[in-house]
């Protein structure tokens, strides 16, 4: 965010830490330009219009459940439920929509009041009753949302919804995905409010310090009921998103999801310990992960060893941030 | 090996510890005789903990010899130094609570049933705890889980496990702090029974009439300088502080004196349950309150009550003759109090983040319009009050962490300037900087004062508290035991107040 604010104030002499942030958003970009080009160069159809579209449309997911986990990251926690948040607040959308024919808009507001409500949940369990990380609190609502979800219909799927909730995920306009505008929305007010609010600002303060925050006047209670709020928001808009993508409600759905958008908000360099990262990175890191999945399709690689692949990058990007974080020590001393 | 009374257990030779900007121990020499009772005493700062830490290996002296038993001690690890029969008991006790007494008196060293075997011999344990204790005349059952036990207790049982090792020297680093008097006095009847098994104590205090009644020769540090040793028969409690002391008073403090202006802080019968008790005091515009104590004593502890950073039992306070109601921090901002933190990394700033990051994150809705941040106007602000209090920075948006400990401390100061308080509490605000930074925060202060504001420091250095304040309270024990103006205001007097001792003085008795 920092460097953000000092392009903002643009003018100004460039300082010592100025390259440091910068390069890594570099060092991103690099990474996911390289690993599009040995794509491209395994597999002829990675740079064909269809296949772009279809990784667009897959990130797009992704990409919308990823802007929660960034927050929920931000201020040094993580949320873990995000999977089993989306399938539970679709899968009652389609209760509602597709058995009990209620409004379709009617029905996406729920799913997504569901998924904020589930969200302010992860929250209360984290301020109220103070359990020791939301690790443990997410994980929790990770299973209780999957199970609910899987009990609702008998663990089985929902189909055939309205077109109001297939618009979003379904449609193009011109080549380009509707998602891929939500997404382009989504991650522009997040931007904003996060550079230029005070709110913004505060998710940064508590995860940077949660004790001095406290000790500013930041109600740091507040912010994490609203970050992990936001979060479960998110997840249930994603959901929509797929939902109209296979025009289905599955109560498995999204499972790989939670440690996909872990592993793009790492790999977008956002700290796991908290206070550090931004948004715009956040996005190449989601389609650093959507890449990888989609290449290796293309290459026929067992999704296995897709898992596996994923797997090795999470602890790589965390490997990374240790480094990053031992190398900033030394700059400090 | 039998030692007679007089011989050398302990001797340390010139042993010299800096650290950067600091010299912790310069040359200290001092010899502890085997068989006795030693008390180490000296302000805080006086180079104790230091001392304390080279002895237990947690810190390797830069120059100095240190011989043990007639042996020359060299790299020493904390383990090294338990192995040659040296224990320190903490402040902060080192027993793991859900294990048993005799468990922890054996931890790490339990008998087994064979030698090759890990099957432990419980009852040949339990059996040799309880001697142990019957030998130290200490009553207690040893299969009780330490974490029942009281704080006294734990302590008691720390001095089994050390006596149980074979320390030939156990340290206690303040062991008192925390015990009621009868606790105390159930401790000293303790060291008097290791004492007789022949095994040798130094005993850290600030209570000097402790030292007085259970040692036999005392040392006093200060300024990492060795004042002196002598047997307690010659020093009188009186000789004593005067050693620890010591020097005149220079003009490090550039004290401004001005007029006391209108009552802006009025704090009434605080009290947090085992914490403050009876709070109350008054402090005035245009005129800096000293809190003077010792570490623990409560004044930390008082601030934080009146800023809501903890939640209080009773008490009325008053800020500018309106009532407030404080119950967090938040609260406390917006009744114009700023609390500038003692732990300046943990508490006062977020490190990672930049000098504007910190300066304006309290009430930072103030900078915005329509919801949006006033980017410029924050940067331009924080701009104008770095330059203000002359802050060493490559701009604004540098890295805090990046800054020395006497420039964050102006981030930290910056920051609570801005929020345009009329209280503030310093709390130890020139720990770890260098003394031209001390200064220059000193003219903060009296700026501050001279604008009409009312300033709280609370510090450990007696002389600083001297220097600057108009006023002083003295706390002990949670409770304010005495109050001095300037002109009254003596070290010995302010020693005595804060040990609880009764004044000897004519200071004011709250």
């Amino acid at each position: 965010m920092a460097h953000e604010r000092e392009a903002a104030a643009a003018g100004q002499e460039a300082k010592k830490q100025k390259p440091r942030k910068n390069m890594y958003s570099v060092g991103v970009i690099l990474s996911l330009i390289l690993l599009s080009l040995v794509m491209a160069v395994l597999s002829p159809r990675f740079l064909t219009v269809d296949n772009l579209t279809n990784v667009a449309s897959q990130a797009a997911v992704s990409a919308i459940i990823s802007c929660g986990m960034f927050l929920a990251i931000l201020t040094g926690g993580i949320d873990l439920s995000v999977g089993s948040v989306l399938a539970l607040s679709t899968m009652l959308m389609g209760v509602v929509c597709v058995n009990h024919g209620v409004d379709p808009y009617l029905s996406m507001l729920l799913c997504l009041a569901v998924g904020g409500g589930l969200g302010l949940l992860n929250g209360l369990m984290l301020t109220k009753m103070s359990l020791p990380h939301p690790f443990i609190s997410t994980m929790g609502m990770k299973m209780m949302a999957r199970g609910v979800a899987l009990v609702i219909t008998a663990a089985a799927p929902i189909s055939i919804f309205p077109e109001p909730v297939q618009f979003i995920g379904n449609n193009y306009l011109g080549p380009l995905p509707i998602s891929l505008f939500l997404v382009a929305l989504l991650y522009a007010c997040m931007y904003l409010f996060l550079t230029r609010t005070a709110t913004g600002r505060y998710i940064y303060a508590v995860g940077g310090n949660k004790e001095a925050s406290r000790l500013s006047g930041i109600k740091v209670h507040r912010v994490l009921n609203l970050v992990y709020t936001l979060s479960g928001f998110t997840a249930a808009l994603a959901g929509i998103v797929l939902v109209g993508r296979v025009n289905a409600a599955y109560p498995l759905a999204g499972q790989d999801y939670d440690s996909d958008a872990i592993a793009a908000v790492i790999i977008g360099g956002a700290s796991f310990f908290g206070g550090v990262g931004s948004i715009g990175n956040t996005i190449i890191g989601v389609l650093i992960i959507a890449v990888l999945r989609n290449g290796l399709n293309l290459l026929n690689v067992d999704s296995n060893y897709q898992t596996f692949a994923i797997g090795a990058v999470i602890i790589l990007a965390v490997y990374i941030d240790v480094l990053r974080q031992k190398v900033m020590q030394v700059g400090r001393r | 090996m039998a030692m007679g009374k007089n011989e050398m257990l302990l001797r340390l030779d010139r042993v010299t510890k800096r650290f950067p900007g600091v010299l912790a121990l310069d040359s200290v020499s001092m010899e502890v005789r085997a068989g006795d009772v030693h008390g180490l005493t000296g302000e805080n700062g006086a180079g104790k903990s230091t001392l304390i830490k080279i002895l237990t290996g947690a810190y390797a002296p830069d120059e100095g010899e240190i011989w043990f038993n007639g042996e020359k001690l060299e790299r020493l690890t904390p383990l090294k130094a338990m192995g040659k029969g040296i224990a320190c008991i903490y402040q902060e006790l080192n027993l793991i609570p859900h294990l048993t007494v005799v468990e922890n008196i054996f931890l790490g060293r339990e008998l087994r049933k064979s030698r090759r075997g890990d099957i432990l011999d419980r009852a040949k344990m339990l059996e040799e705890a309880e001697s142990l204790m019957r030998d130290l005349a200490l009553n207690l059952d040893p299969r009780m889980k330490t974490g029942e036990l009281g704080i006294g207790h734990q302590q008691m049982v720390e001095i089994c496990k050390a006596v149980h090792s074979d320390a030939k020297l156990i340290i206690m680093d303040e062991p008192t702090s925390s015990l009621s008097e009868r606790e105390a006095n159930d401790l000293f009847r303790i060291i008097a029974q290791v004492k007789a098994k022949g095994v040798t104590v130094i005993f850290i205090s600030h209570r000097l009439d402790e030292v007085k009644r259970i040692c036999d020769r005392v040392t006093v540090l200060r300024d990492g300088r060795l004042v002196e040793t002598r047997d307690i028969g010659e020093a009188s409690v009186d000789d004593i502080i005067r050693l620890m002391v010591g020097r005149e008073i220079t003009n490090k403090y550039p004290k401004v004196k001005g007029g006391r202006g209108a009552e802006a802080l009025s704090v009434e019968h605080l009290e947090r349950r085992g914490v403050l008790h009876d709070v109350s005091f008054k402090a005035y515009a245009g005129e800096i309150l000293g809190f003077a104590g010792l570490v623990g004593a409560g004044r930390t502890e008082t601030a934080r009550a009146i800023t809501g950073a903890d939640p209080i039992d009773g008490g009325a306070i008053k800020v500018f003759g309106q009532d407030v109601r404080i119950r967090s921090p938040r609260d406390s901002i917006d009744a114009g109090i700023a609390f500038l933190t003692e732990d300046r990394k943990g508490q006062g700033l977020i490190l990672i983040k930049s000098v504007s990051f910190n300066s304006s994150l309290v009430r930072l809705e103030r900078y915005s319009r329509l919801g949006f941040l006033k980017l410029k106007a924050i940067r331009q602000m924080t701009e104008k009050i770095a330059r203000d209090l002359k802050l060493r920075a490559p701009d604004v948006e540098t890295v805090v962490g990046q800054l020395s400990g006497g420039n964050q401390q102006k981030v930290v100061i910056a920051k609570w300037m801005l929020t345009q308080a009329r209280i503030f509490i310093f709390d130890e605000p020139t720990r770890g900087i260098d003394v031209g930074a001390k200064v220059e925060v000193y003219n903060l202060m009296n700026e501050l004062v001279a604008n009409g504001a009312a300033v709280i420091i609370i510090c450990s250095e007696m002389d600083e508290v001297m220097g600057m304040a108009d006023r002083i309270l003295v706390m002990h024990e949670g409770r304010i035991t005495a109050e001095f103006g300037q002109a009254e205001a003596t070290q010995e007097r302010i020693l005595y107040a804060a040990s609880g001792l009764a004044a000897s003085g004519e200071g004011k008795i709250a």
